[in-house]
């Protein structure tokens, strides 16, 4: 089980309240990005791996995960690769960030509006982020409303394959 | 949520009322205004896209969508490169099923009214926003360029609202538009960089690797530069360079860029960075992946689009040098305009006949452009550096124009060490 501020504190599933940046719902396991991430050039389109041989998550794949990061890095092609991503079926169940990011919150925004897969973009407090931060591989549900009030809903305990491309 | 208030105007596009494409294109201009705070939109006089760029079928299901909703766009639009070379035809090794969707993605947009400039360089043209005007721009060195050099206002657009913000002539007040996100963050003191490293474009490359590093999505000002010693071309690598390597739209250095001419004094009291000569060879080696020892198969220019300048210095460095060595190929990116130009005023003969080939409304590091025994590649550009390993697996050794050039000759690294301190 991955020791994480946040259960512990909650003592089963604890909640955390955010911003919505676009709306949806989706779950899966944790994935803390520790550096900006881009997409563009830094993730495979394909498959959903952390390809930037210079990123500390190199290896990863973001594919299903509930994604936290500041926010994102370099080049404005970022959110077709995420888009693409969604659409093949290997991007992000859901994005967590600290920064009103438009690169990211638009590859999503793409999505739904092309095919109507809704991944939750979150705007999380610093504070909240960094408890999180601790918690990768714990799995997380994240609801984001249109009427931008959006929840991380952390389980007791990771299920399914939470260790998959942890670091 | 913040409220946004729309236009008579800008509701009736969303309603409907300029077509469908057109509401199409302004339900994501509203999403974004709310995805970053904004209450307003504001107009632009101008956009730049860079979504013409192919991957994945995501892209061109949204220009294929808005085009075929009967969407055009309603500003002055420029188009950043696509996935091929429309002007030298087979020059680009993209497998067929990756070639047709990267050319119907070209043609989208088209469709949608902009111009087939294909260039990462649009502030290359005559024809560039004004300072102080509101525009549009996608591409990370294009934004920072726009906003840093010519004192124009852009936020960080990207992929999508690009076009949106061309077909609505909207995007949200916010970022980079509002005076108050505009002032530095940081200072990064560079005087006790000598003159005679600030004297090569690769070094303002290495020095956006250090100002990336140390700004993230900040905004820097460098002070300590002689004015005399900056140009567009060097202002172009260092704000490419510090793009990708933090997320810096907006640079200012001091006495140089119009902002931070115009603040004159007055951005004194930032917390401030040295940056010493050892931080730039850290960068040089941090964006070399090669071993140095290796045979060099090929040199990139050109990253951003060379300019005409970039072609004079480059004639005029060529002088009494001999020909490319026959196995390293010494590769030029450029735009249609600045290509034609350069060949008019006679400076590019000199690099063809020593073996350079051309690109045109692309890039050698975005798509297939090297030959599969080109594994080992010199470049003065961070931003080729930085990305070509990961987009083409290849290992790059960055170095000084002059130094890729003698290595071009050489056939094999050709370093000059007294020059990085």
């Amino acid at each position: 089980m991955t020791g994480c501020g946040v259960e512990a504190e909650a003592g089963g599933h604890a909640r955390l309240t955010g911003r919505t940046l676009c709306p949806g719902e989706g779950s899966g396991p944790l994935l803390v990005l520790t550096e900006p991430l881009s997409f563009w050039g830094g993730t495979d389109r394909g498959t959903g791996l952390v390809i930037d041989a210079h990123h500390p998550q190199h290896g990863c794949s973001l594919a299903g995960r509930v994604l936290l990061m500041d926010a994102s890095r370099g080049s404005s092609s970022s959110s077709s690769v995420l888009a693409e991503q969604i659409r093949a079926g290997v991007g992000p169940a859901a994005i967590l960030l600290t920064a009103r990011d438009a690169i990211v919150a638009l590859g999503a925004l793409a999505a739904a509006e092309l095919y109507g897969t809704r991944v939750p973009v979150v705007l999380l407090g610093a504070a909240d982020a960094g408890r999180l931060g601790q918690c990768t591989g714990a799995v997380a549900r994240v609801g984001a409303g249109a009427d931008g009030r959006a929840g991380v809903e952390l389980a007791d305990r990771p299920r399914g394959n939470p260790a998959e491309g942890a670091p | 949520m913040t409220a946004l208030a729309l236009s008579g105007e800008e509701k009736a596009m969303l309603d409907g009322g300029r077509g469908p494409g057109a509401a199409m294109a302004m339900r994501l201009v509203a999403a974004l205004a709310g995805v970053l705070g904004a209450e307003r939109l504001i107009p632009v006089r101008g956009a730049h896209i860079d979504s013409c760029l192919y991957h994945g079928q995501a892209g061109l299901d949204f220009a294929q969508k808005l085009a075929g909703l009967g969407a055009r766009v309603a500003v002055p639009t420029t188009l950043n490169v696509g996935s091929l070379d429309l002007m030298h035809p087979g020059l680009v090794r993209l497998p067929p099923g990756e070639a047709a969707p990267a050319r119907a993605l070209m043609d989208a947009y088209r469709t949608l009214g902009a111009r087939a400039t294909w260039t990462c360089a649009p502030y290359q043209s005559l024809d560039r926003p004004a300072f102080g005007e509101d525009v549009a721009w996608a591409e990370s060195n294009a934004i920072v360029f726009a906003n840093s050099v010519l004192g124009a206002r852009t936020e960080r657009y990207g992929d999508f609202i690009d076009i949106c913000a061309a077909v609505t002539g909207r995007v949200p007040q916010a970022g980079l538009h509002l005076d108050a996100n505009r002032v530095p963050t940081l200072e990064l003191d560079c005087s006790a960089l000598p003159a005679s490293m600030l004297a090569e474009e690769a070094v303002w490359a290495a020095l956006g690797d250090v100002v990336g590093r140390q700004s993230g999505t900040g905004v820097p000002l460098l002070t300590g530069i002689d004015p005399a010693l900056a140009d567009e071309d060097k202002l172009k690598a260092l704000g490419a360079t510090s793009a990708s390597a933090g997320g810096v739209a907006l640079f200012h250095v001091a006495g140089v860029t119009p902002e931070a001419v115009a603040a004159g004094r007055a951005w004194a009291g930032l917390p401030a960075v040295t940056v010493t000569t050892g931080m730039l060879r850290a960068a040089r080696d941090e964006l070399t992946t090669a071993d140095a020892a290796a045979p060099l198969d090929a040199v990139a220019l050109g990253t951003p689009h060379f300019s005409v300048h970039e072609f004079g210095k480059l004639a005029a460095a060529l002088e009494g040098r001999p020909a490319f060595h026959p196995g390293c190929t010494v590769w030029i990116n450029t735009s249609r305009e600045v290509l034609g130009q350069a060949r008019e005023a006679g400076l590019v003969q000199a690099a063809e006949e020593r073996g350079a080939r051309i690109v045109v409304d692309t890039c050698t590091y975005i798509t297939p452009i090297l030959g599969p025994q080109e594994r080992t590649v010199m470049t003065p550009s961070g931003k080729w550096a930085w990305y070509a390993p990961m987009n083409l697996g290849v290992d790059v050794v960055f170095g000084t124009l002059s130094e890729c050039l003698d290595s071009a000759c050489a056939g094999k690294v050709v370093r000059d060490d007294g020059l990085w301190g």
